[in-house]
């Protein structure tokens, strides 16, 4: 039986003339993390963006739930389940906490999560509601863009650098959340430099280099060194 | 005349050119988009009423409830199958195109209703006045002062408290990351020209029930609209009152010194604060 939530087929893309992705393959399975791991540059993020639509790909290039979705724009992937916590977190910053994740609400699916919810996930930003978001910590910043994806209720969330540019403690704080997160039913893609702390909570890995799959397969199978091999290349 | 009768009297006017300026304010917050057509529209909605009142013989305030939709059904389509075709990056090309929309509106109004001046009647209140102590102000500008009030109050509550309200702010910041939440960015563009034109239609009765208009008189208001905006700061719509306030009240001024200078006068206003704050009074864009 065919388990795949989202299965990448020989994704192509890049910016305009600069090809960044080169036959991409691969698949998330159904309430599953994958992590996603590479040098700078190796095109993690540019996979996040043509996967929601925001760089050019074809539509059998991406399959969700067994249907082409590669030919849909970022807000109806949005409706179908797919949400993003985007490198930087880009809080809309002329909305107050709150209303980042009402506006999240407002457009998103209905489930379990709420903005309630959320408030319980990070108790301090039931606290920092009415703050402008941009006022909050790096940290808290991160938990609110954790809960902007969640209240859509998606079916996955595409995480991208969860603890670039935060206090390691923080670090733990953010990831304190995640088992709450996959038990509520929710599959991720999981970007992040700390590779060991992917290879834990990841139930498969992709190791990307210069817009290329090097290395995929359960997390468990690859030693750290066949890891920082594929990494960093030969 | 004395002194505090002129203020206030400029003051009135600025709320008239609050309303020409509320709309641009709007559309280059939201989208950045600055719309060389909007003096053209607001004619067009003067010419639109005209017509409503031409067939049925209704008051004034009553074919608004038909320009209205009818403006504002306009402005949904010009922005989601004209304009948004040519949004990105660069602010030029979406600017060229209602450079020629102007153009297009201007020729439209002339070959349809030839260069003839036309004016809209509203019984009483073009002529009716309030004394107050010694001083007498037109009833018409009174109304349109409120009504500019009235109108930005609302602005700032739509864009505070409903769900298109954060819709915009949300496009407005950051709009790859509000299409990834699911919002479609397209149909909240067109909404906010659609708004836009709710207030162009209000701004084209009244201008129109004040003086006469013709198919050219469009550009003219675009100067005072932007003017009042940059006055009072790109991105703010209380900041556009008192850019027009700023205005009405140089113009008033101008025109009491000598009535060829009223115009001049509030160009040197504008000027004036141009040079001493570039980022107009209460700016909300960087
Ligand atoms: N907007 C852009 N225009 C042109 N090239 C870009 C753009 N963004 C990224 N690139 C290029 O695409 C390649 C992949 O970049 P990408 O940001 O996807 O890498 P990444 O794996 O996310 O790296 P990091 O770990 O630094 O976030 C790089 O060579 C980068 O220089
Ligand atoms: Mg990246």
């Amino acid at each position: 039986m065919d388990n795949s939530l989202l299965r990448i087929n020989n994704l192509s893309s890049g910016y305009g003339d600069f090809q960044a992705l080169f036959d991409v393959s691969f698949c998330l399975e159904k309430n599953s993390v994958l992590g996603l791991v590479g040098a700078n540059g190796a095109g993690k993020t540019t996979l996040f963006k043509s996967i929601l639509g925001l760089l050019p790909r074809e539509k059998s290039m991406i399959q969700f739930q067994r249907q082409d979705i590669g030919h849909l724009s970022a807000n109806k992937l949005a409706g179908l389940g797919i949400a993003m916590v985007p490198e930087g977190r880009r809080l809309f910053s002329s909305l107050s906490v709150y209303e980042n994740l009402q506006i999240a609400a407002d457009y998103g699916r209905k489930g379990y999560w709420t903005i309630e919810r959320v408030f319980e996930l990070f108790p301090i930003l039931a606290e920092k509601q009415k703050m402008p978001s941009l006022s909050l910590s790096g940290g808290q910043q991160q938990m609110v863009a954790i809960g902007r994806a969640l209240v859509a209720n998606p079916e996955v969330i595409l995480f991208d650098e969860l603890s670039l540019g935060l206090a390691p403690t923080v670090v733990n704080d953010v990831y304190a959340a995640m088992p709450s997160i996959i038990e509520s039913g929710i599959s991720a893609i999981l970007v992040e430099q700390d590779i060991e702390r992917v290879r834990k909570i990841s139930k498969n890995l992709v190791c990307m280099r210069e817009g290329k799959i090097v290395l995929s397969g359960a997390a468990s199978q690859f030693t750290k060194e066949q890891l920082t091999t594929a990494y960093f290349g030969e | 005349m004395n002194f505090i009768e002129l203020i206030i009297q400029g003051i009135l006017l600025g709320g008239l050119y609050a309303l020409f300026a509320a709309g641009l304010s709007l559309i280059f917050g939201i989208m950045r988009l600055v719309n060389i057509a909007h003096g053209d529209f607001i004619i067009l909605s003067a010419y639109i009423a005209y017509l409503v009142i031409s067939y049925t013989g209704v008051h004034p305030f009553i074919a608004l409830l038909l320009v209205i939709p009818i403006m504002s059904m306009l402005g949904y389509m010009i922005q989601r199958y004209i304009l948004n075709r040519t949004m990105g990056d660069d602010i030029l090309p979406p600017l060229l195109v209602t450079f020629g929309l102007a153009v297009i509106i201007q020729n439209t109004l002339l070959t349809t209703f030839s260069t003839n001046t036309h004016r809209l009647t509203a019984g009483d209140i073009d002529t009716a006045s309030v004394g107050i102590l010694d001083m007498h102000f037109g009833l018409l500008p009174i109304l349109t002062f409120f009504v500019a009030i009235i109108i930005i109050f609302g602005l700032e509550l739509l864009f505070s408290y409903t769900k298109i309200g954060r819709a915009f702010r949300a496009t407005s910041d950051d709009r790859e990351m509000a299409s990834a939440i699911g919002i479609n960015t397209k149909h909240v563009f067109a909404m906010a020209m659609a708004l836009c034109f709710c207030v162009i239609s209000v701004a084209g009765v009244l201008l129109a029930i004040r003086s006469s208009f013709d198919p050219f008189s469009g550009p003219a208001r675009l100067i005072y609209g932007f003017e009042a905006v940059i006055i009072g700061g790109l991105g703010s719509l209380w900041g556009t009152l008192v850019g027009g306030i700023i205005l009405g009240i140089a113009q008033i001024f101008g025109a009491h010194i000598s009535p060829s200078f009223q115009i001049l006068a509030g160009h040197l206003a504008f000027f004036i604060i141009l040079a001493v704050r570039p980022k107009g009074l209460f700016s909300k864009v960087e």
